[in-house]
């Protein structure tokens, strides 16, 4: 299959528990209150769904009607089995502990800089990167200690990362905003606004380029490339939404829409605020989700994942979240409403599975307190192997600036510098 | 225009490191050569260099591909990517949609699993939309994820001024990108420059910028045969000495390597002797090889087409004195373009880079510190 597709591909349209389907016209009347006031609106999920598609729609209305809670359902149309509840509880509950620890950290001083920190958004993260399989790869901002976390970078490597120890993932070189990880795929952590997105994009097109290309036939990896609300309205997001359709890369754009870019409102930044529309305005499914629902995310990330798996192409999926922290540890945060903050933390993530969990009986009370005591022992030895972690060497600074340290250059004495084994002890000065 | 003939003294076939001053060229015009030895080298312009370079390294790796404006259907803007979609296919050779920051990012993110993109820029001022991604997404990527993830990309496309393309069109980009680490840059002259440069730029396993020149693409070299071999590749970070002196040292890259040698013979018939140095290479600078030639000639004239605040001139110039200050007879003389944006008309263009006539006058007044001091030198 050649690159230049000029197809046109019709969207997808999912239908969305708890919506009305509506028709287009009553689909552009949105009321709002206020246009600069973001706090006190609730986003309407709204599609429009054209008489076409409602066949292809049905496939997955039987799915959705599996989330509205009908009583006469039977036990095991749960959404989830009891292994992958647990394990989606633990992720969550590994996140919002961890990030946790930061905060006391930060202000007990081990940790500096920038760290920014992804309370309330763990179903995003859990409910999608749980899907995922080791070499399929994901591209975070810098928000990003909870997706390494959750993509399977051990705690310890994380918090060492952030203490700027050399045991670290990246081995003190990257910080909060910077995680990487070969092994587990993880392409980073950027501090630039929308730079994951070409680079995830990238990634996705290397996963198409290994299996037309180099014939690697059961290359099918996916990438994920997580942004906020913000980035949506960034130029390389477009650039990106437009080639990813366009050569059907098998890639996810999940937008965690949490409202607020630092101290901009969402509403106040964006002429169309719906982001999912921007999807089928390139020629992808665009999906709006309740990102405070783990097992709504679920659905929409298997479709979605499985989409691009089977070489289908990408997905636009915003997910309604909420930070319940400010946007970084030095944030005041003075511009959210108290109500606004009060409505969401009412949504945790992580309540609202504990209930449905039990509710359900996958799960008991006893088992779900294990978990928690188990991650709160994860992360407290997290803390103390970064405590006794040493910190990096003086010839650290000079290493892995470039994989062929010939780079550096050829020195006074004629031969090149890295050769010379007491490169870098010496100072900076190359 | 000087055609050069080489010979290299025991020269191998990939350049590897040694003592400085081992390029030991002879210098004879080409016309002459072509008559007195049967065995004249092959010419070859720098667009079939680029474009054999370019051809080999893609027949002999599967993970290198070409990504850019116009270098499929179109043939490349510059024809530099002619014929390669015929070859290669629209998987290896993609055109693009005018996305400069993302088809800079998209090549990151296929280098960061192993493939081995070049990515071409229409024009280097282009490059500037991309810019995020060449520097913090490609060069810094190494090192923020210690050494777990290498970026082997290749940025090319041509550099600095054309003739008559405007302000926009005209940046001189080897400053900027030569004080970022973590990059590696490149700026070949000759064919031979191009072929064994590129070819190292794309066997590299870091991010590189290969800085071209417009104007030189279509300026014919003698390559020799061991050019010629796809195996062919120079050493990133070396320079090479393209003409010996004793008089004066005159570093040069790109173009102004063509204008340097060219003052060179003129200031011959007037009695000094200069040396040219090729830099090749922006970063890494051969400061070993600038100064072992300030050492030997006493004097240095440093020559760019880029704006002379913080440009290359000035990083050589600040190394000699670091480095050789002691050897220094004269100051440090430095050539760059005018402080201006690049005017259109021809005659104001003309005056805004340098000239033979600029190098040659601050040659002299490096030898004898005679003669004024002018806008554009």
């Amino acid at each position: 299959m050649s690159f230049s597709g000029a197809k046109i591909i019709q969207p997808l349209c999912i239908r969305y528990p708890d919506t009305p389907v509506i028709s287009d016209q009553a689909a552009n009347r949105i009321t709002t209150s206020s246009p600069f006031l973001g706090s006190t609106r609730t986003l309407r999920r709204i599609q429009s769904v054209s008489a076409a598609q409602r066949r292809s729609a049905s496939a997955i209305v039987a799915v959705a009607d599996v989330v509205k809670e009908k009583k006469l359902k039977s036990n095991k149309n749960h959404l989830l089995t009891k292994e992958e509840g647990l394990e989606v509880y633990e992720d969550m509950i590994l996140g919002r502990v961890f990030e946790d620890m930061c905060a006391q950290m930060y202000y007990r001083g081990k940790m500096f800089g920038f760290v920014h920190l992804y309370n309330g958004q763990e179903a995003v993260s859990s409910g999608f990167i749980k899907l995922l399989k080791k070499e399929d790869s994901v591209v975070s901002t810098y928000r990003d200690h909870v997706h390494a976390l959750s993509k399977g970078v051990p705690a310890r490597a994380v918090m060492s990362e952030l203490f700027g120890k050399t045991t670290g993932c990246c081995r003190g070189q990257g910080g909060s905003m910077h995680m990487f990880s070969a092994e587990h795929n993880v392409l980073g952590g950027f501090a630039f606004i929308g730079e994951g997105i070409p680079v995830a994009t990238g990634a996705a097109f290397t996963s198409k380029y290994k299996r037309e290309v180099l014939k690697e036939a059961d290359c099918d990896h996916v990438t994920l490339a997580f942004f906020g609300d913000g980035t949506a309205n960034n130029g390389q997001f477009f650039e990106c939404l437009n080639m990813a359709a366009l050569w059907k890369l098998p890639i996810v754009f999940v937008v965690e829409n949490n409202l607020w870019a630092i101290g901009m409102s969402h509403l106040r930044a964006t002429s169309d605020p719906e982001i999912w529309k921007k999807g089928p305005a390139f020629g992808m499914p665009g999906v709006h989700v309740d990102g405070m629902d783990v097992l709504k995310v679920r659905e929409v990330a298997k479709k979605a994942i499985g989409r691009a798996r089977r070489g289908e192409g990408p997905t636009l999926v915003e997910c309604e979240t909420y930070r319940f922290r400010g946007h970084s540890l030095a944030d005041p945060d003075e511009l959210r409403d108290p109500a606004e903050k009060a409505r969401y933390a009412a949504r945790d993530p992580i309540t609202a599975l504990k209930k449905y969990l039990i509710e359900s009986k996958l799960a008991s009370e006893a088992e779900l307190k294990a978990i928690e005591k188990k991650i709160d022992e994860v992360v407290e030895d997290a803390v103390e192997f970064a405590n006794e972690s040493p910190v990096p060497s003086r010839s650290q600074l000079l290493e892995n600036v470039f994989a062929d340290p010939k780079g550096f250059g050829i020195g006074p004495d004629g031969r090149y510098r890295c050769e010379d084994p007491k490169f870098t002890q010496g100072t900076a000065q190359v | 225009m000087w055609g050069i003939l080489r010979q290299k003294v025991g020269g191998a076939t990939c350049l590897s490191p040694q003592g400085v001053g081992s390029h030991m060229l002879r210098l004879r015009p080409v016309t002459s050569a072509l008559r007195n030895y049967s065995s004249a080298a092959k010419e070859m312009t720098v667009r079939d260099a680029l474009n054999s370079a370019l051809d080999e390294e893609m027949a002999a790796d599967p993970n290198v591909f070409v990504m850019g404006e116009e270098v499929g259907e179109y043939q490349g803007a510059y024809k530099i990517t002619k014929g390669l979609l015929d070859k290669y296919g629209p998987e290896r050779v993609v055109d693009t949609p005018i996305t400069e920051a993302g088809f800079a990012g998209i090549g990151v993110g296929s280098a960061y699993h192993g493939l081995r993109p070049v990515i071409e820029f229409m024009t280097f001022n282009f490059s500037m939309q991309a810019i995020d991604h060449i520097i913090n997404s490609a060069a810094k990527s190494n090192y923020m994820s210690a050494g777990q993830i290498n970026v082997p990309i290749v940025f090319r496309g041509p550099n600095g001024p054309a003739a008559g393309v405007g302000a926009q069109h005209s940046q001189c980009y080897a400053a900027w990108y030569g004080s970022v680490p973590g990059l590696k840059v490149l700026v070949p002259y000759s064919s031979e420059d191009a072929r064994g440069l590129l070819k190292a730029a794309i066997r590299d396993p870091d991010p590189v910028v290969f800085l071209e020149n417009e104007l030189l693409y279509g300026e014919s070299f003698p390559v020799s045969a061991e050019a010629l071999d796809s195996s062919f590749c120079l050493p990133i970070g070396k320079a090479k000495i393209e003409r010996e002196g004793k008089d004066i040292t005159i570093t040069a890259f790109s173009k102004m390597v063509g204008y340097a040698l060219k003052a060179a013979e003129i200031l011959k018939k007037e009695g000094i002797s200069a040396e040219v140095i090729n830099l090749r290479s922006i970063r890494p600078l051969d400061r070993a090889t600038i100064n072992v030639s300030v050492r030997k000639t006493n004097r240095l004239l440093t020559v760019e087409e880029g704006f002379p605040q913080h440009g290359v001139g000035a990083e050589i110039c600040a190394s000699v004195v670091e480095d050789s200050f002691g050897y220094l007879d004269a100051p440090v003389e430095r050539i760059a373009g005018a402080d201006v944006p690049t005017p259109y008309a021809a005659n104001l263009e003309r005056m805004a880079f340098p000239q033979i006539e600029d190098i040659v006058r601050a040659a002299k007044r490096a030898c004898y510190r005679s003669g004024t001091m002018v806008a554009t030198a």
